[in-house]
C-alpha cells in the first residue's frame, strides 16, 4: 500500500467559522491511492469537495490537514509533473491553439530548439484531431469541443506523470463528448500516463476508468468506496453494455449517488485512517457482501 | 444601388463638409480695404465696424503657403508650422515617455500587490483630479526651465490614466490564466511577460490611448503659458498678431495631429486585443 504511485493521506478541508457561524468541514479523512498508469474517476455530488481535492493534487490549493505523496515525495505547490485540464479549458485566448501547446512544451523543455517544440506540439494536436489549419486559430474561433481537445493536447504534451481532469467534458454535447472520450482513451493508451478525473457522468466513468472513487455528500464528505471496473480493455461502447457487469456497476453507482451518498453524509461515520471500501463486480456471482441489491437504472 | 456603407458614409461626410464650408464662406461679409473707401466714407466711419472671421478660402490659401514651406526658421517669432509642431510633439512624447516609464512598472506593482494598492491609492486619488496646469508655477519654480516645465506638465497629466489602467488590467487577469502559469512552473518574470502582460495589454493600451489624448490637449495650453515654441505658442502668437487665418489653420492642424496620435494607439489596441 505504501508503495503506491500517488497516496492521499488524511486530507481535510476546513473553513474557519464566519462571524456568528459554525466552522465548515467540507471533507475529512480522505484516504486513497492511485497506481501508476491507472485511470481513476471520482464521482460525488456538487459541494462534496471533488474539485478541491483535485486542486490540492494539482498544488493549486492547500488542504487544511493531511498530505499528498506522489512518487515518494510530498506534493507542495504546482508542478509540471501534474498536468491539469480545467472544465473551462483555461486556454490563453491571445494565443493560437498551436501556440497554447508550444507555450506548455517550452515550459517543460526550455532547452529544446524551436522546430522540435513545434513538431512535438503538432504531434499532440494531431492525436486529438486538431489539424488542417485549425491549429492556427485562436480559442475564440474554436468550438467548445475543439477547445477542450487543445486543452487535453496541452496537458499531454508536457508529459506529466499525473494528469488531472476537472470535469473536462461537462460543457460539451453528448456526441462531441463521446468522440473526445475516445481520443482521451487513445492518448492515454499510447502514453501510459496516470489519470485522475472528476466527472458527474456515471456512464462516462464506467467507460473510461479502471476504478471509480465514490464520495459522500458534504459537509464532512469522505471517499466511501472504490469501485473496480473490471471490464476488459479496449472497451467499446456497444460491447460493454452487453457485459453482465455493466449494469450491476451502473446500478451500484446510481444507487450510491441517489441514496447512499446522502445517508452516509453529515456525520463523522468513519475512522480517521479508514480506507474506502473496495467493491468489485465479478463476471459471475453475487454482488459483494453488504452491497446493495439491484435498482432500476433510472432510479 | 447597393453601395457599401463605408462609401455612403464617405459621400455624406464630403457633402456635409461642402455645405459647412459654403455656409461659412457665404456668412463672412466682404471686407473692403481702407484704400477702396471714399473720403466721405472714411470721415463717416462707414467701413466695417468689426473685423470679420476669415473665410475658408483664405484659410485654405494660408494652408497652402504654410505647408509649402513648413520648416523655415526666420528668428524666434517666425518659424514654420512644421517646426512648431515638431516642438510640441517632442514635448508630448518626452513627457509621455517618462510617464510610461514610471506608470507601467508601478501599475504592475499596484495591480499585483493589494498592499501597494491600498498604500498608494489615497495619493493617486488626491493627485489625479488636479488640473495639470495647476502644477505649472511650482514646476517653473523648482525646475527653473520653461521647456522642462512644459514636459513635466505633460508627464503629470499623462501618468494617471496609464497608472490606473495598468493596475486595473493587471489586477483583473483571470485566475485561470495565472493557474496555467503556475501549473507550468513559470517564474515570476516569465509569468509577468507571457501571461499577465498579454492578458492586461488591452486595458493598458486603453489607458495609454486616453493619456496621449489628454497630453495633446494639455500641451497647447501649456505652450501658451510657457511661450517660445510649439503649436500652442504659435496659436497665441498669431492671436497677438491678429492673424486669425493662421489661428484657424493651426486649430485644424492640432485636430489632425491629435487624430493621428489616437489612430496610432487605436491600431496598437486592435493588435493586442483578443476575444474570449
Amino acid at each position: 500500500m505504501s508503495k503506491s504511485f500517488l497516496s492521499v493521506e488524511g486530507l481535510a478541508k476546513r473553513f474557519p467559522a464566519p462571524k456568528g457561524g459554525k466552522p465548515l468541514t467540507v471533507f475529512e479523512h480522505v484516504n486513497f491511492t492511485v497506481e501508476k498508469g491507472e485511470f481513476v474517476c471520482i464521482i460525488g455530488h456538487s459541494g462534496c469537495g471533488k474539485s478541491t481535492i483535485l486542486n490540492v493534487l494539482a498544488g493549486l490549493d492547500e488542504a487544511s490537514e493531511g498530505a499528498v505523496i506522489m512518487g515518494g515525495r510530498e506534493v507542495k505547490g504546482p508542478s509540471l509533473d501534474r498536468g491539469v485540464v480545467f472544465q473551462n479549458y483555461s486556454l490563453l485566448p491571445w494565443l493560437s491553439a498551436l501556440k497554447n501547446v508550444t507555450f506548455a512544451v517550452r515550459a517543460r523543455h526550455p532547452d529544446w530548439r524551436r522546430e522540435k517544440v513545434t513538431a512535438h506540439a503538432y504531434r499532440h494536436l494531431e492525436m486529438v484531431g486538431i489539424s488542417d489549419g485549425a491549429e492556427h486559430r485562436k480559442p475564440s474561433q474554436l468550438s467548445g469541443g475543439m477547445r477542450q481537445r487543445v486543452s487535453i493536447a496541452r496537458a499531454f504534451a508536457t508529459q506529466p506523470e499525473l494528469l488531472l481532469l476537472d470535469e473536462p467534458f461537462g460543457a460539451l454535447d453528448a456526441l462531441t463528448r463521446g468522440v473526445i472520450q475516445d481520443e482521451l482513451l487513445k492518448v492515454w493508451g499510447e502514453t501510459h500516463q496516470t489519470v485522475f478525473m472528476i466527472t458527474h457522468d456515471v456512464d462516462e466513468a464506467i467507460y473510461l476508468a479502471d476504478r471509480i472513487l465514490l464520495m459522500t455528500n458534504g459537509p464532512f464528505a469522505q471517499v466511501a468506496e472504490s469501485v473496480e471496473i473490471s471490464l476488459p480493455r479496449p472497451r467499446s461502447r456497444d460491447a460493454i453494455v452487453e457485459d453482465p457487469r455493466y449494469y450491476r456497476i451502473r446500478n451500484h453507482l446510481v444507487h450510491f449517488l441517489a441514496r447512499r451518498s446522502k445517508e452516509m453524509s453529515g456525520e463523522r461515520r468513519r475512522e480517521p485512517g479508514a480506507r474506502p471500501t473496495t467493491v468489485r463486480f465479478d463476471a459471475e456471482g453475487e454482488p459483494p457482501a453488504g452491497g446493495p441489491r439491484l435498482y432500476a437504472v433510472n432510479d | 444601388m447597393t453601395m457599401p456603407l463605408r462609401l455612403q458614409a464617405a459621400i455624406l461626410s464630403l457633402a456635409l463638409l461642402a455645405v459647412g464650408l459654403l455656409a461659412w464662406e457665404a456668412a463672412v461679409p466682404r471686407q473692403t480695404l481702407a484704400t477702396e473707401l471714399t473720403e466721405l466714407e472714411l470721415l463717416m466711419g462707414m467701413g466695417a465696424q468689426r473685423a470679420g472671421v476669415p473665410p475658408p478660402s483664405a484659410v485654405f490659401e494660408r494652408a497652402v503657403t504654410m505647408l509649402s514651406d513648413p520648416f523655415y526658421v526666420r528668428g524666434p517669432n517666425d518659424k514654420g508650422i512644421g517646426v512648431q509642431l515638431a516642438y510640441s510633439i517632442w514635448r508630448v512624447l518626452a513627457g509621455y515617455g517618462l510617464a510610461a516609464l514610471i506608470a507601467l512598472p508601478l501599475g504592475f506593482l499596484i495591480g499585483m500587490s493589494p498592499l501597494a494598492y491600498r498604500a498608494l491609492d489615497p495619493f493617486i486619488q488626491v493627485l489625479r483630479p488636479i488640473s495639470p496646469l495647476a502644477w505649472m508655477p511650482l514646476a517653473l519654480f523648482i525646475i527653473r526651465d520653461s521647456q522642462a516645465s512644459a514636459i513635466f506638465v505633460i508627464f503629470i497629466c499623462s501618468i494617471w490614466p496609464m497608472l490606473i489602467n495598468t493596475a486595473f488590467g493587471v489586477a483583473g487577469v483571470r485566475k485561470d490564466w495565472l493557474n496555467v502559469a503556475r501549473t507550468h512552473e513559470l517564474g515570476a518574470l516569465r509569468t509577468a511577460f507571457t501571461v499577465i502582460l498579454p492578458a492586461a495589454a488591452p486595458t493598458i493600451i486603453t489607458g495609454m490611448r486616453i493619456s496621449i489624448g489628454i497630453a495633446w490637449l494639455v500641451i497647447v495650453a501649456a505652450e501658451m503659458l510657457v511661450g517660445g515654441t510649439g503649436i500652442g505658442y504659435f496659436v497665441w502668437n498669431e492671436w497677438n498678431n491678429l492673424d486669425l487665418t493662421s489661428v484657424i489653420f493651426a486649430i485644424l492642424v492640432i485636430g489632425v495631429v491629435g487624430m493621428a496620435l489616437d489612430a496610432f494607439f487605436g491600431a496598437v489596441q486592435r493588435a493586442v486585443s483578443f476575444s474570449e
